[in-house]
């Protein structure tokens, strides 16, 4: 099977910018590498495809020439998943903004307390029960 | 023996659940309803399993081709005894955690974690999406399935949109998502190279390929399954996100999703690439995995926390047995998932007791809890030693299996991943004795005493009877190992799967 290669192209371009948008720290635009990246995944599909052919109904074309549809069910299958995903990291998205007025990814709680210990260390004077309420943090 | 139609059976552990989430939805309004509609599927599908284990055991895989279309081209369930066992296991668990969050939440009515009226249906659709993975034939409705089980367990683990849970959430969304991406473009690249997604027809069309692309679909697969199963070094999402949801959720993730994860890696290892290229890079990465969430369980003070590294940790048994690849090596691996799914799930059910009586999981608040509560005190005791491998549980029964598949391979690399595998457990046992001596020895601290929280009966029999399933599997652990040696010689013979499947010389 000879691949086209436009669509490899399209398809490889779109998973490049996918993976860039999806390391970013805003919620929407990992959103959106997500969404790009899932386009990339179902132009893979119809790169796996074949050749283009006629529709795939039978009797309306013959058998020889139609385009193979197990590819195109998955690829409606994939689409709607991704659907169902990108209305859900939305409602995340707003909720993030309700509760916080930012869009972004917040730091891990791990991280944060580490830096903190870290401060906490390079700091001479020691501060009460830091370490606590970092604790704490983290039980909640 | 009655004949019995046994294929008529094989659909039921996903329609049943979807059936019984569409009605929880419907009668929305009503909790009582949810909860006994809940109760009723998941008790059917239990039965359901068992007969199928039964079946599967007694008959061989038991198959059905969705739509009537042939399985070349359309959908095909089998349930094999490793199917079967995976869905009792996750059916019974499942139901004594939903046991759990009913008596839960009837006590607490005004609790902001309290299930809104959407958690029963969520919890169908979870278990849904677990069924399907485990009952499927072919690679696309294995990622079909992941979607559903994906998609159940954002919202179970968002529930109630607090800032900590957004935060963990989204964390865990977008990790899953990319992993799921990896999947759907290993599946698409699968097609590409063979044209079907049909796991028997692949079995012979794989073989064919050339190396380097076997190589590359072989590795995308794995890394798919192993962010979700959380093997090193991909495993930085679950103690970031697990700790964070109410206890009920927690424990069924933990459970749950992680041996979804390695059960895709036995299934797909053991059929679609049993030249077992990649044996010393699953070593290695079940090295790394048992030690460093074993070192990260050691550093914690949150029992949340500390669960959920000896979660990752432990993976890492699993896929040392599957590595090892010989059936006594897969044999011990699938009973370590067995045992390993009802251990974690009953100890984060137990980690909410605690939560319940002393008010919190921080072992710096927490003290002299066997003297106030000593049934939480046995609670705790039993699965924490079986989690750690003392004997006669079934914890150290799957370790031995595993470290005997081991020795029997005897690399260099094995024996030092049993060396590996010893001081994990010696660690394991060390973190939860460690718990135990802060939480349940010394003085009762002022947290456990402020409030005289009483434990709510609804939810420590269910616990209690999940700490009995872990005891039980230790004492079944005979007939149980057979059923494993048989799945695992089916597994690498692989014969009995593909003519299940595949009835006649179809390519």
């Amino acid at each position: 099977m000879i691949p086209n290669l436009v669509l490899v192209i399209t398809a490889g371009l779109l998973f490049a910018t996918g993976v860039y948008l999806i390391l970013a720290r805003s919620i929407s635009r990992a959103l959106l590498g997500i969404i790009l990246l899932s386009n990339g995944a179902n132009v893979l599909f119809l790169v796996a495809a074949g050749p283009a052919g006629r529709a795939p109904i039978v009797g309306v074309n013959d058998e020889a020439e139609m385009t193979d549809p197990l590819p195109q069910a998955m690829v409606l299958t994939a689409i709607v998943i991704t659907l169902g995903m990108t209305a859900f990291i939305l409602a995340m998205a707003h909720r993030s903004w309700q509760l916080s007025r930012t869009d972004v990814v917040a730091d891990d709680v791990e991280d944060l307390r580490l830096v903190e210990l870290a401060e906490r260390d390079a700091d001479p004077h020691p501060e009460s029960d830091e370490s606590d309420e970092a604790v704490d943090e983290v039980s909640r | 023996m009655i004949a019995i139609e046994w294929a008529s059976l094989v659909p039921l552990p996903v329609v049943l659940s979807l059936v019984g989430a569409g009605i929880a939805v419907a009668v929305a309004g009503r909790l009582r309803l949810q909860r006994t509609v809940a109760i009723t599927t998941l008790s059917l599908e239990v039965a359901v399993s068992v007969a199928l284990l039964f079946g599967a055991d007694s008959v061989g895989p038991l198959t059905v081709d969705v739509g009537g279309w042939p399985a070349s081209i359309g959908i095909v369930l089998v349930v094999d005894r490793l199917a079967a066992l995976m869905l009792v296991v996750s059916s019974v668990v499942t139901l004594g955690v939903l046991l759990y969050s009913i008596g839960q939440g009837s006590a607490t009515n005004d609790d902001e974690e309290a299930p809104v009226p959407i958690f029963y249906p969520t919890m169908l659709v979870l278990s849904a999406g677990i069924s399907n993975t485990f009952i499927t034939g072919d690679l696309f409705n294995l990622y079909v399935g992941f979607e559903i089980l994906l998609a159940a367990s954002f919202v179970l683990l968002t529930l109630g949109g607090t800032e900590s849970r957004v935060r963990a959430g989204i964390s865990y969304v977008v990790v899953s998502l990319l992993a799921s991406l990896v999947l759907l473009t290993a599946i698409a690249l699968i097609y590409a190279a063979t044209g079907t997604v049909n796991m028997a027809q692949l079995a012979s069309r794989l073989d064919e390929l050339p190396d380097g692309t076997r190589l590359v679909l072989q590795l995308m697969l794995l890394v798919a399954f192993a962010v979700k199963a959380a093997v090193f070094p991909v495993f930085g999402w679950l103690p970031d996100s697990y700790p964070t949801a109410p206890a009920p959720v927690t424990a069924v993730f933990a459970g749950l999703l992680t041996k979804v994860g390695v059960y895709s890696i036995v299934r797909t290892q053991t059929l679609l690439f049993p030249d077992g290229r990649l044996e010393s890079l699953l070593m290695w990465a079940a090295f790394f995995t048992m030690l460093v969430g074993i070192v990260g369980a050691v550093a914690q003070s949150d029992i949340k926390r500390m669960l959920s590294f000896t979660l990752v940790s432990h993976v890492g048994y699993m896929v040392f047995g599957i590595a090892v690849g010989t059936a006594a090596g897969i044999s011990s691996a699938v009973f370590y998932v067995a045992h390993h799914i009802t251990i974690q799930t009953t100890l984060f059910l137990v980690i909410g007791l605690i939560e319940q009586r002393g008010g919190s999981t921080s072992l710096s608040r927490l003290g002299g809890l066997a003297r106030v509560a000593p049934l939480l005190g046995v609670l705790y005791f039993v699965p924490a030693l079986n989690l750690a491998g003392i004997p006669p549980f079934s914890g150290f029964l799957g370790k031995v299996g595993i470290l005997q598949a081991g020795a029997e391979q005897g690399t260099w690399l094995a024996y030092l991943l049993i060396g590996a595998s010893v001081l994990t457990s010696l660690l394991t046992l060390y973190a939860v004795s460690r718990v135990w001596n802060r939480a349940f020895w010394q003085e009762p601290s002022e947290a456990v005493l402020a409030e005289p929280r009483r434990l709510v009966v609804g939810t420590v029999a269910p616990a209690a009877a999940l700490v009995a399933v872990s005891v039980g599997i230790s004492v079944i652990a005979g007939p149980l190992f057979a059923v494993t040696d048989r799945a695992a010689q089916d597994m690498l013979s692989r014969t009995p799967y593909i003519d299940a499947v595949l009835p006649g010389d179809l390519p």
